[in-house]
């Protein structure tokens, strides 16, 4: 199989060739990687905030295409899911666009009454080089709301340097609301975005625990939540590749201890909740862990037992987004009897991959940053049978028969804990 | 939010692989819009602009774009289109393109297209007629004169172009279809994986287009008209059509879309213009049954009111259609900003245009403010405009693209006589189905 110069280095077979895989680079031009640029970074992990505005800076495209993509729902208001954008034009490239971004601003304002507002850069802005710091803070104390400029010009770095942008805005959200005490031992759940109402499963889990979330960043996400998120006695992260930055920032300035989690699969998924009950160090906490741990598993393992006897000996692919996300879903293949022979990520990072390596069997392919040239290749070469992947993954595994589970930002069934173990086998 | 999504949408050639050289998410954005209507393998390369390649261009960017994509897909044609960043910054693809020829050790390299399609100018439709016409002008070649019909069909769906070439089958008349997507982006379950879909108009045939007997566009307004603040250049703004024209002197017929009756006959008698022969019997059979169908559906229908949106040409052939079976259409809305869609769409809606709204530069927030106004009894257009039919209970007729929450968009029939009769049953069975279900009784005969 011919791979394309430049690119070797980021793919690795275990058992077969060097040790280490390279990762964090920027997309090879010409090479159809799968990953956005870094506006999209910023873009799908502020998106979930529902009572904010999210006004694009530029041309109509860059809203147009990440309008309503996530399946990030929402308990209450939706004005996330509206796209609003500054539709710049050939007039405000050359003189500029702020008079128009302070227009829109305003007016939406106005007209929607959201709590605070995000404002992102794109690369247009960042070549005109509007001051749209200025702006917001202009707007922001007319209108007497916190409006955020977002730097997530598309060249400023990868989807995953979108990502810390993202941070680095939330980070300045976090904090201004120092007026709330919590009662319980209370926790902040960081990158989990409500797919399918994902954190709501969750939540429901650390409740029965005895343990209270201060706010979930970003699904569900509410501003008033977030601000006061810095009271929390920890931050759990699962999708570490786009909160570490967030987690990081929060433990120096807080001293918000933080550990990385995830919820996909059984293993992790009791792990998660074992690893905050011995946080706290609670033995009551953890005997509820325990019990629920227990009472889920009763449910879930007989029903599993069928799905395991049909795919049992199954050879799957997996290319997604994150890399942790990538190590949980081959322990919960593994759980059913799947063996994963090829695995990959956009995002990850040497640690991800030489945990992915370790858990491997050997001759799996491991792959950072692919393209479909590739990952058809793959598939091919090691005679997979289902592709676990997103959007821009599933016409190639329908077009050479192979059976699909999306495991991406639109996913309609929750994947995420116990009750998402079952939905992931029914999928498969 | 505009109706219209930004930009540009490189044409299928046959074994053409587009580079988009812009910020890596230009491309992967398009490929996800793209992949999620026609539900195929779709393949855009980025020349992955970083901060850098801003500051200091992007040529290295590019030929390692090119030359890569060279090695990956072996293209026989490598299509580049411009994006906001690399046109405000400056970078000349021409330049890079000849840069590239020079510079490589390749003996066979493929032929090269470009199209300037920033972002902020226009919307997708208007990157769609500039790749197209991109095309026609690099190679478009004079030449001893044949028979054949340029076809411009415009951004229509597969099952659309498959029909129009079915069409010239039957008048046994030989065209060239541009752009011809109907396999590209509609291809059957592979046994091997393909880099490059089958199908496709080949650079040999576009060859042929400058020597054509005459050339057909479906649509009056594709992409003339102001652009806010386009530089203006005709060279540039002409439709292919247009500039074979005037390049190579071979007439152009302009043509609403074919959708109703009204301008089905207009785009037939076309044809027969041209070619000299009568509508084959297969088409006027279709056409008597069409009619017989709006007699037996047009009591159902009749008076009701409309909301249509999308593209200026397809809305205009939808509105037509619309009036001309009693359906009036109260709002005709689109992204669109040539400034000519109030005329045209009125031109063909004898019936009712004096109650009739025209917006252009309307986006679907707009649409929604209007549909809560202003009554409403069915929608018309995208899937995008799901969410108004939702919230306000009125029901909705998907067309068009794009259709990113049903399967089959792709597959939806529009044109010609069949097309529309597909449209008119499933306008006439929404509505009766939305009076079904809000009845009290659950009656079962019409």
């Amino acid at each position: 199989m011919d791979i394309i110069k430049g690119r070797q280095t980021q793919i690795l077979t275990k058992g077969e060739g060097p040790d280490k895989i390279a990762c964090e680079k920027k997309s090879l031009a010409g090479s159809v990687s799968q990953r956005a640029c870094a506006f999209c970074g910023a873009r799908v992990v502020l998106y979930p905030i529902a009572d904010a505005l999210h006004l694009i800076h530029g041309p109509v495209g860059c809203a147009a295409y990440t309008w309503d993509i996530r399946g990030a729902l929402s308990s209450g208001p939706q004005i996330h899911r509206l796209s609003f954008t500054t539709d710049l034009k050939e007039k405000e490239v050359v003189f500029g666009g702020e008079a128009k971004l302070y227009g829109a601003l305003t007016y939406l304002i106005e007209k929607y009454h959201p709590k605070a507002a995000f404002v992102y850069s794109t690369c247009i802005v960042g070549i005109i080089g509007d001051d749209v710091e200025a702006i917001c803070r202009k707007v922001g104390k007319e209108k007497g709301i916190d409006v955020f400029p977002v730097m997530s010009e598309g060249f400023n770095g990868t989807k995953k340097d979108g990502y810390k942008i993202a941070c680095s805005t939330l980070s300045r959200l976090v904090g201004t609301n120092n007026d709330f005490t919590p009662s319980k031992p209370s926790i902040n759940i960081l990158g989990d975005f409500n797919l399918a109402g994902e954190f709501w499963i969750l939540s429901d889990y650390y409740r029965k625990m005895g343990v209270d979330i201060i706010s979930c960043l970003t699904g569900d996400g509410r501003v008033d939540e977030i601000r006061k998120a810095h009271k929390a006695a920890l931050n759990v992260v699962q999708c570490s590749g786009s909160m570490m930055h967030l987690a990081k920032d929060m433990k120096e300035k807080y001293n918000i201890p933080f550990m990385k989690v995830s919820y996909f699969g059984i293993e992790d998924m009791s792990e998660a909740l074992y690893e905050v009950a011995r946080f706290f160090k609670s033995g009551e906490m953890m005997d509820n862990a325990r019990q629920l741990v227990r009472d889920e598993l009763q449910q879930l393992l007989p029903a599993l037992q069928q799905y395991r006897v049909k795919l049992e000996g199954k050879k799957a692919a997996i290319y997604v987004g994150g890399a942790f996300k990538a190590i949980s879903l081959v322990k919960a293949l593994r759980l059913i009897g799947i063996k994963t022979v090829v695995v990959g990520s956009q995002t990850g990072n040497a640690d991800d991959y030489k945990l992915l390596k370790d858990l491997c069997d050997e001759g799996t392919i491991i792959v950072d940053d692919s393209n479909p040239n590739e990952l058809s290749g793959f598939v091919q070469l090691t005679g997979a049978d289902l592709f676990i992947g997103g959007v821009k993954e599933r016409p190639i595994a329908y077009k050479l028969g192979l059976g699909f589970c999306d495991h991406n930002h639109e996913r309609k069934e929750a994947l995420a804990g116990y009750e998402g173990m079952l939905n992931l086998c029914l999928c498969l | 939010m505009r109706p219209a999504w930004g930009k540009h949408r490189f044409q299928r050639d046959k074994c053409c692989v587009p580079i988009i050289h812009g910020s890596q998410g230009c491309a992967t954005y398009i490929r996800r819009y793209l992949i999620s209507h026609y539900k195929e393998p779709i393949d855009i390369a980025s020349s992955n602009f970083s901060e850098a390649a801003t500051i200091f261009g992007g040529s290295d960017n590019c030929l390692l774009a090119i030359e890569n994509v060279i090695s990956q897909y072996k293209p026989e044609v490598v299509a580049l289109a411009s994006t906001c960043l690399s046109e405000t910054i400056g970078d000349d693809m021409g330049l890079f393109i000849s840069n590239f020829k020079q510079a490589t050790e390749r003996k066979k390299l493929p032929h090269f297209v470009m199209a300037s399609t920033p972002s902020y100018q226009g919307s997708h439709i208007d990157g769609f007629h500039e790749a197209v016409s991109a095309v026609v002008r690099a190679y478009a070649e004079e030449g001893l004169a044949t028979n054949k019909i340029n076809l411009f069909p415009g951004f229509v769906s597969t099952e659309d172009l498959r029909q129009l070439k079915e069409i010239f089958f039957h008048f046994e008349a030989e065209y060239i279809l541009l752009p011809d997507y109907s396999e590209t982006l509609d291809n059957p379950v592979w046994d091997t994986y393909m880099r490059i879909p089958e199908g496709g108009t080949t650079i040999e045939e576009i060859k042929g287009a400058g020597s054509a007997k005459a050339s057909i566009e479906l649509g009056t307004i594709l992409n003339k008209g102001s652009l806010s603040g386009r530089v203006k250049n005709n060279g540039l703004s002409l439709s292919g059509a247009g500039y074979l024209g005037k390049k190579f002197n071979i007439k152009k017929y302009s043509t609403p879309l074919p959708i109703g009756v009204n301008l089905t006959d207009k785009y037939f008698s076309c044809i027969s213009e041209i070619t000299g022969k009568a509508m084959p019997e297969k088409y006027s059979r279709e056409r008597g049954r069409l009619i017989d169908a709006y007699a037996d559906g047009h009591k159902y229908i009749f008076g009701k009111k409309a909301v249509v949106y999308g593209e200026e040409d397809f809305v205009i052939a939808l509105s037509a259609f619309l009036d001309e079976i009693g359906i009036a259409v109260v709002l005709a809305a689109t992204g669109g900003e040539s400034n000519l869609f109030e005329e045209e769409v009125k031109k063909y809606c004898p019936e009712n245009r004096g109650a009739m709204e025209v917006r252009n530069v309307f986006d679907f927030e707009q649409i929604h403010e209007w549909c809560k106004k202003n009554e409403t009894d069915i929608l018309i257009g995208n899937s995008k405009g799901y969410y108004i039919s939702r919230e306000l209970d009125i029901p909705m007729v998907r067309v068009g693209f794009p259709v990113h929450d049903r399967l089959g968009g792709q597959r939806i029939k529009h044109l010609s006589y069949a097309g529309t009769q597909e449209l008119f049953d499933k306008i006439v069975n929404t509505l009766i189905e939305y009076k079904q279900a809000h009845s009290p009784v659950g009656y079962s005969y019409m």
